[in-house]
């Protein structure tokens, strides 16, 4: 039945081999560096059972993540989801790591196989080696080194001090992991061997600035006024280097009740947190890319007469399923599906610089017309995060073809208000609200450390400055505060202002098991 | 640019179990009630297959500082507009303006509630946990165990196949480099330089000193070659295997039950479910498991368990039919030597006059000193068991039974009166404590 055209495919039938694989990432490699252009990582495909799938989807995609509870309870949920049939299972997980490490699963088939190579090891891979954000905040070289020692600290920690100690801090720890990360200045590069003495250099630097700061407190009787003057007040807030967006850092540094191995728990922590701060920021651009890369070599593969027509379809059918954003009246929607956006946006350049209308070239007068679409494709993959995309490159076409409208919704009326809609006079405001949407400090509540109170009861401030008069969840927020006294050993206060007005929304204060909390 | 698959399929899969451990470590007394409850419930047959439960998610919850779903001012995009334009006005869902009294319900339920499965093993470990066999060390003396090869370390002595390669040739290498044993490729060379200079056809002065030099190195090297050989018999290793004796891991269960007319559907059910979770806990001791079931009015038979549970039959009620039925059973397929045998009886404590002193006979001579435990149920109406709260106090069966309790440690006895209290006598008879009877 062999035809001539057959001879050129790189496989017929579903079943895949090593053989195969191998030809077939050649390929594709020869379409994403000879065609796009792509720089990528060396890569390093590894192929597991669904089994083990499960297993690396509940150590937050990590190989090497060091044990905790909240990893089993994942797995315990998305087994159950996956045994059930509520839930399939990532097609792959790419790890941001150099060599790129991207696990596919046997059960795909070749067809499967060559999405998913031409997704995560060319797609992801690319954008994690060349994005600003993945370049400024996180250390591909040294992670899966860092991992292992972190993975084995722990490991040691638990036996010697017991694991329910360092699950303790763990729990807390985790707790404010969103909060373990510096948003403004990047952090050291990660090196183990370094970062072993580092650590002993670390205790030693805590114990003398320990001391300093302890000193200040004045050793004159307990009647005396407890208020500090201004100056104290100043001194201090420069020893502690307040105010403090990086929670865990403080704490680590700062916290009068840890010990040494407590400390670089939340060091480890806190450089896990690091290491994924980008990836929340770029959900939309990093899925958007590896779609539109591996949706172009597939097809281009099939041009090329090297994949048949059923392998292109089987892939087109998961393809489309993974793109598909459903309408907000869709009982399945839940938000902007990031596939969805950040494919249809990438097409969209393409689209402005091989084919742009008038409209395209008064929005975009750079680009359209360019025909140059992939140096224009990759400058945006490398110096862009999902906000500042969109807010350039959404595309009046685009929102249309969405059909994107803006809602308000204040506490104070009693209904929606339709803001604006995908017409001449809301494109700006659309497209700046959804791009607002994606920013990192509304997706996680701007919290500080502004004060510890070392000359009376010790106790920590931490500020949390309301956007547009956004609450905390007060149930979580209380729990937190608890994880948050365990490491800082004394009460713990927490209030909400209004960014703007300054107006005192809320706050909480515990002190011992006691909770005290107020809403204005 | 070079890129490698790499194979990971053969790795262990467990690799996040020492994460589950640890969550099921946290989440333990809620799972326990859980279960426990689940199998007060429900028939013990149709939980024991591992399932999905729910627990309540306090103690593992995940806190963080999040923002709030409700209040505030928010602006949200959305996608597939149909009829909006600019201006228009939507009501709110739950309509008025105060949002005070759905914050609760909204993220009720759903979130507070932590689903996943549990699997059959780890189902029954919590749910038998704390509960021990009663003395698991074999009461009789002519038990024979079997016996079962094992490793034990290495002999210098042995059969060919039991060879050790690895061992032989490491010890074989170590002597060799002690006493100096020539490389071939030394004397190769050597044997090579006394044949090129043998084959000349003339050999100069220096050639001559040379081969006169040679060749006796030559001959000790050759003759050291053989004295130390390659392999020699003291570097033999074999593999060394140990008889040791293989515990028993064959259990059969008796289930014996009266099935005369007084026994009704209620009674069966509750002897059902005893006996059904009897067999769950000796499946998770033994390998291997048998059930027999002999049932009884005034003759007894061994049946099939459809019989034994659901075919009605009438007649008087001998109790000591079934003691002899099972002690036919036993003596026939059943060695006490290989099996561990248990056995559960119900009844609802009738039997014929001057039966029981026939039933205490039988089990104190015949029957006891063969089982590793006997449990008698005894199943009374709800009423009856408020007048029969003393355990001195009852039919004669149960009088005559009391007598053997009190003569063997390895026999136990409970009233029960509804599905409920199956679970806590079971709990307490197999209970992990020091039983304070002397047998």
């Amino acid at each position: 039945m062999t035809t001539k055209a057959n001879s050129t495919l790189l496989y017929d039938g579903s079943d895949w081999n090593f053989p195969i694989l191998e030809k077939t990432y050649k390929a594709i490699e020869e379409i994403a560096i000879g065609d796009l252009g792509l720089d990528v990582y060396r890569n390093q495909i590894e192929i597991i059972s669904s089994e083990q799938m499960l297993d690396a989807y509940s150590s937050v995609g990590m190989p090497l993540m060091y044990q905790h509870w909240s990893f089993g309870k994942r797995f315990a949920r998305d087994e159950m989801m996956y045994r059930k049939g509520y839930q399939g299972l990532a097609y792959e997980i790419v790890i941001n790591s150099n060599p790129c490490i991207s696990y596919n699963m046997e059960e795909n088939t070749m067809a499967m196989q060559t999405l998913v190579m031409a997704h995560a090891a060319f797609g992801h891979n690319h954008f994690f080696k060349n994005n600003y954000l993945f370049r400024q905040w996180t250390d591909a070289d040294g992670i899966l080194e860092y991992l292992q020692f972190a993975k084995s600290y722990i490991a040691k920690c638990e036996e010697k001090h017991g694991a329910r100690s360092v699950e303790e801090i763990l729990d807390a720890a985790h707790a404010l992991m969103d909060h373990g990360v510096f948003r403004y200045r990047r952090p050291p590069p990660l090196s183990t061997r370094e970062e072993e003495s580092k650590r002993r250099e670390r205790q030693e630097y805590e114990a003398r600035t320990f001391n300093d700061l302890w000193r200040t407190l004045p050793a004159s009787d307990k009647n005396a006024a407890v208020s500090d003057s201004e100056e104290e007040r100043l001194q201090r807030r420069k020893l502690l280097k307040l105010p403090q967006e990086n929670i865990l850092y403080f704490l680590e540094k700062f916290s009068p009740v840890l010990e040494p191995w407590q400390r670089e728990l939340l060091h480890i922590v806190r450089t896990i947190a690091q290491y994924f701060y980008p990836q929340k920021q770029t959900k939309v651009m990093n899925e958007g890319c590896a779609t539109f890369v591996h949706y172009y070599i597939v097809n281009t593969l099939y041009d090329q007469g090297r994949i048949s027509e059923g392998a292109l379809l089987e892939i087109l059918h998961s393809h489309s399923s993974v793109v598909m954003q459903p309408t907000y009246d869709d009982p399945r929607y839940s938000g902007m599906n990031p596939y969805a956006l950040g494919f249809e946006m990438m097409c969209d350049i393409k689209r402005i610089c091989t084919e742009p209308t008038d409209e395209d070239r008064q929005w975009f007068p750079d680009l359209a017309g360019s025909g140059d679409w992939r140096s224009a494709l990759r400058y945006a993959w490398a110096n862009y995060r999902d906000e500042s995309f969109i807010l350039q490159y959404l595309s009046p076409h685009l929102m249309r073809k969405f059909r994107m409208f803006l809602i308000a919704d204040d506490e104070n009326e009693s209904q929606y208000q339709v803001k604006g809609i995908h017409d001449e006079a809301g494109f700006r405001k659309v497209r700046a609200a959804l791009a607002q949407s994606y920013e990192i400090g509304r997706l996680d509540p701007d919290i500080q450390v502004v004060d510890a109170d070392l000359k009376g009861d010790r106790c920590l401030s931490l500020r949390h400055l309301a956007l547009d008069r956004i609450p905390l969840d007060t149930k979580e927020r209380d729990q937190t505060l608890k994880h948050l006294r365990r490491l800082w050993g004394y009460d713990v206060h927490i209030e909400s202002v209004d960014r703007d007005s300054g107006a005192l929304i809320s706050e909480a204060r515990l002190t011992g098991e006691r909770l005290e909390a107020s809403i204005r | 640019m070079h890129h490698h698959f790499i194979d990971r399929r053969a790795n262990p899969k467990d690799k996040s179990l020492g994460n589950r451990q640890r969550f099921l470590r946290r989440a333990r007394a809620r799972i326990k009630e859980v279960v426990n409850k689940s199998v007060q419930d429900r028939n013990v047959g149709d939980v024991a297959g591992g399932e999905t439960i729910t627990i309540p998610a306090k103690g593992i919850e995940e806190p963080q500082f999040r923002n709030s779903r409700h209040g505030g001012n928010r602006s949200r995009v959305f996608t597939g507009n149909k009829e909006y334009v600019t201006g228009d006005q939507i009501d709110k869902p739950q309509g008025g303006g105060g949002q005070g009294g759905k914050e609760g319900s909204d993220d009720g339920e759903g979130e507070d509630d932590f689903r996943f499965s549990l699997t059959r093993e780890e189902f029954l470990d919590m749910f038998f946990e704390d509960l021990e066999l009663p003395d698991l060390v074999k009461t009789s003396l002519q038990e024979v165990h079997s016996v079962k090869m094992h490793r034990a370390g290495h002999a210098a002595s042995g059969t060919p196949t039991n060879l050790n390669v690895l061992r032989t040739m490491r010890n074989a290498h170590g002597r060799r480099i002690a006493l100096h044993r020539p490389s071939r490729a030394a004397v190769e060379r050597l044997e090579r330089e006394v044949a090129d200079l043998r084959a000349k056809p003339v050999l100069d002065d220096e050639e001559q000193v040379r081969l006169a030099e040679l060749e006796p190195q030559l001959e000790a090297l050759l003759r050291k070659m053989r004295v130390v050989p390659y392999i020699d018999p003291v570097d033999i290793r074999y593999n060394r295997y140990e008889a040791r004796p293989n515990p028993n891991t064959k259990a059969v269960m008796f289930c014996l039950m009266d099935v005369s007319g007084s026994m009704g559907e209620r009674e069966k059910d509750l002897a059902k479910r005893f006996f059904m979770l009897l067999h769950l806990f000796l499946e998770r001791r033994y390998k291997r498991i048998e059930v027999v079931f002999i049932r009884h009015t005034h003759h007894a038979e061994e049946v099939d368990e459809q019989t034994f549970f659901y075919s009605p039959e009438t007649g008087g009620t001998v109790v000591s039919t079934a003691l002899v039925e099972m002690q036919r059973i036993m003596k026939e397929r059943f060695p006490s030597g290989e099996w561990n045998i248990y056995a559960a009886q119900a009844s609802d404590g009738e039997n014929f006059s001057g039966d029981s002193a026939l039933c205490h006979e039988l089990l104190t001579n015949e029957i006891m000193p063969l089982v590793q435990y006997y449990a008698y149920i005894e199943i009374l109406d709800e009423r009856e068991f408020d007048i029969f709260q003393d355990a001195r106090s009852g039919a004669a069966l149960w009088r005559a039974y009391q007598e053997v309790a009190d003569g063997w440690h390895n026999f136990a006895m409970k009233r029960i009166a509804k599905p409920a209290d199956i679970y806590p006598v079971f709990r307490e008879l197999f209970a992990h404590k020091a039983k304070e009877r002397v047998g």
